[in-house]
């Protein structure tokens, strides 16, 4: 099955896809725990004219905001890989 | 049907839902006419439970199939965009809607850990999974086991996994459906949760993954009007401006106030009031690994036509998801500074009926601790899963927002009971009966195995709500433990680490899974210690770390899996070339 695609392209794309797993999964603990981890000292910060206090505000909507754009940028990046070592899904 | 036909009814679907939503909102209007000239308030309920019950059956009815891969996957032709409307209703159930607000209002700060646990995971599906199943092309998550670790052994054991966090989440949603319908209808509760089964198993039993897809996303449209349009109304009545998330950081502040001056110890901003800062992290880590094992919401991403369009399905879905989930603080900021500012200080005898209809099923109750006659914020008790359902009425808005509340809060509930039912059901005839006790069953004597079994496990679900046996947030938080610890690691590892055989597999599911199911039973029923002070929804921080640690030992004792399975994996990781089942979708039941 897929014995058209050689070794070396199998190898450059899984390489490239691991380092960007890698890097996506970094960003994502620092959104889902090492920033809250300082929310004590980030609630003396007030965010102007919101009002929120900056640690409450990271939880409640600035994380979430940062993983939905990380999804669309994973998605774009990936696919990038893809096509780039030949790899994608021929046009449907 | 034929495929030029479901060609036109995919391009169409913009057009069709576009309809349906203003449909709905003209719908909506006309019962605030209605409310308006003094139809009571009853009746208005009544006729949102049972329209848009009524609405969600007819998809089902009108997606009915009977064609295999419809049944499954809906075909694989689900485009990106409406898939992730599909995850998000499959996914926000009635503890997102009904549940989490309340949970925030009565945790504050420490409560958003379920705000990024429910939502952080899916970078953990779009990166490590989702993609990597599509191209396997499995019916179900079963399926992938039993595919990867070589046998009938690792895919009962999913099976087990799924069953179990699968009923427990089910039960969840029919408990929500009990409440809501209990208080808009008046039917008593333990009746009340075999109501909401009759429209969960119209949908789900017909059309299998078409139907349950179709409906999801008219039931995505409702939850999302439902719970955005109270908060817009409370924000621009409270502060004069209609977009509720940016403006609670001020009523953040109010509320800080107002608490002072009620002698409230534990600020609404303060974090690690509640939980400590370990089972705060404890909790969001469960939560995150949960939602990339949770077997109804990776079969969604099975309908997907390609690798890539699977991939940009989950960014639509979380950003759906976000929608509701950055709202729900303002939803509680807005409940809390109500409560706080209207409800409080006023005399206990002129309080108004909100307080007794909720009060009368036992969810709200005014204890005059100091018996001076008025109400202290200390006195006043409202259960978490009501906060949500009567912030409306407590904030004197008109009752159809209530009512549309309730119908959000059914909708959120029964599309997530609609995708957990099909999971078991799809596990139990396609996985069980066809590829293992009867391989040469037709396609329609599966189908007929599959609804049977349906109906078995939805009223057992049912019976098990009825005894009321947690708050809906904890019972979903179970399910979450339970399914990362069983299928976390050998879903991730079977992907990423090709050297996972099938001993690993088997040994790191079981040991994960019963160390979990040790953990919740033995601190929920059988008195057992904490471990840590670790509360039973974090189950999972034990179950996880060691279904790990037992499969990548247990693997690397025993000898590598086969060239064969090998092989399979390389071409799991690249999008080019056919699914690795190679099943038949084109399969007609009746032909």
């Amino acid at each position: 099955m897929d014995t058209q695609i050689d070794d070396g392209k199998r190898l450059q794309h899984w390489q490239k896809s691991k380092a960007l797993m890698i890097r996506m999964m970094v960003l994502w603990f620092v959104f889902s725990f090492v920033i809250h981890g300082f929310v004590i000292v980030f609630n003396n910060v007030t965010i102007p004219v919101l009002n929120f206090k900056l640690g409450y505000y990271l939880a409640g909507q600035g994380s979430l905001i940062v993983f939905v754009i990380m999804i669309f940028v994973f998605a774009r990046r990936q696919n990038a890989i893809d096509v780039e070592t030949g790899v994608a899904e021929k046009d449907e | 049907m034929s495929n030029q036909n479901e060609d036109a009814f995919v391009k169409n679907l913009p057009r069709i839902y576009g309809l349906y939503t203003g449909a709905f909102v003209v719908f909506v209007l006309i019962l605030a006419v209605l409310e308006q000239v003094g139809i009571p308030d009853r009746i208005i309920g009544y006729v949102f439970m049972f329209m848009t019950i009524a609405v969600y059956a007819a998809i089902g009815i009108i997606s009915r199939t009977a064609r295999v891969s419809q049944y499954y996957v809906a075909g694989r032709q689900v485009p990106p965009v409406f898939n992730g409307m599909a995850t998000a209703s499959d996914w926000m159930s009635g503890a997102s809607f009904v549940g989490m607000a309340g949970s925030l209002y009565l945790l504050g700060y420490d409560g958003l850990a379920f705000v990024l646990g429910w939502t952080g995971g899916y970078v953990l599906v779009a990166v490590l999974l989702a993609p990597y199943l599509r191209k396997f092309g499995a019916f179900t998550v079963p399926d992938f086991l039993g595919s990867r670790y070589d046998g009938n052994f690792a895919r009962v054991i999913g099976i087990i996994v799924l069953m179990a966090c699968s009923i427990t989440y089910v039960t969840a949603q029919i408990y929500a459906t009990g409440i809501i319908t209990s208080r808009f209808t008046g039917i008593q509760f333990e009746v009340a949760v075999f109501f909401g089964l009759f429209g969960i198993l119209v949908c789900s039993m017909l059309g299998g993954m078409r139907g349950v897809t179709w409906t999801q996303v008219a039931q995505y449209i409702i939850l999302i009007i439902a719970y955005l349009i109270p908060v817009i109304w409370l924000s621009t009545k409270v502060t004069g401006f209609p977009i509720p998330q940016l403006t609670y950081g001020s009523v953040l502040d109010q509320i800080t106030t107002l608490e002072a001056e009620q002698g409230v110890e534990k600020s609404y901003v303060a974090a690690f009031t509640n939980y400590t800062p370990f089972n705060f992290f404890a909790l969001i880590f469960c939560l995150m690994l949960g939602t990339a094992s949770l077997p109804h919401v990776l079969m969604r991403f099975f309908t997907t036509p390609s690798v890539k369009a699977a991939r940009l399905s989950v960014g639509w879905a979380l950003l759906f998801i976000f929608l509701l989930y950055f709202t729900a603080p303002a939803y509680a900021a807005f409940a809390r500074y109500e409560i706080l500012s209207n409800v409080v200080g006023n005399s206990i005898a002129s309080l108004p009926s909100w307080v007794s209809s909720w009060g009368d099923i036992g969810l709200v109750s005014i204890d005059d601790a100091n018996a001076d006659g008025i109400l202290q914020f200390s006195e006043f008790t409202i259960n978490r899963d009501v906060v949500v359902l009567a912030t409306p009425e407590i904030a004197g808005l008109p009752y159809v927002i209530a009512g549309l509340v309730a119908a959000g809060g059914l909708a959120a509930a029964l599309s997530t009971a609609d995708g957990l039912l099909l999971a078991i059901a799809n596990a139990l005839s396609h996985d069980i009966y066809f590829k293992m006790i009867n391989p040469e069953a037709s396609t329609r004597l599966r189908l007929i195995v599959a609804r049977t079994v349906l109906i078995f496990v939805a009223i057992f679900a049912a019976w098990l709500a009825s005894t009321r046996p947690s708050d809906i947030l904890s019972m979903v938080a179970w399910a979450f433990s339970i399914a990362a610890s069983g299928l976390f690691a050998p879903l991730v590892l079977g992907v990423w680490w090709k050297r996972a055989n099938k001993q690993g597999a088997i040994a790191g599911m079981l040991s994960g899974f019963i160390l979990c199911c040790i953990y919740l039973f033995g601190t929920k029923y059988g008195g057992m210690a904490l471990w840590f002070n670790v509360p039973n929804i974090s189950a999972g921080v034990f179950g996880i770390p060691v279904s790990f640690v037992v499969m990548v030992v247990v693997s690397l004792l025993t000898e590598p899996p086969s060239e064969k399975i090998q092989t399979m994996v390389d071409n799991v990781r690249i999008p080019a070339g056919t699914t690795m089942t190679g099943t038949d979708d084109s399969q007609e039941i009746y032909g």
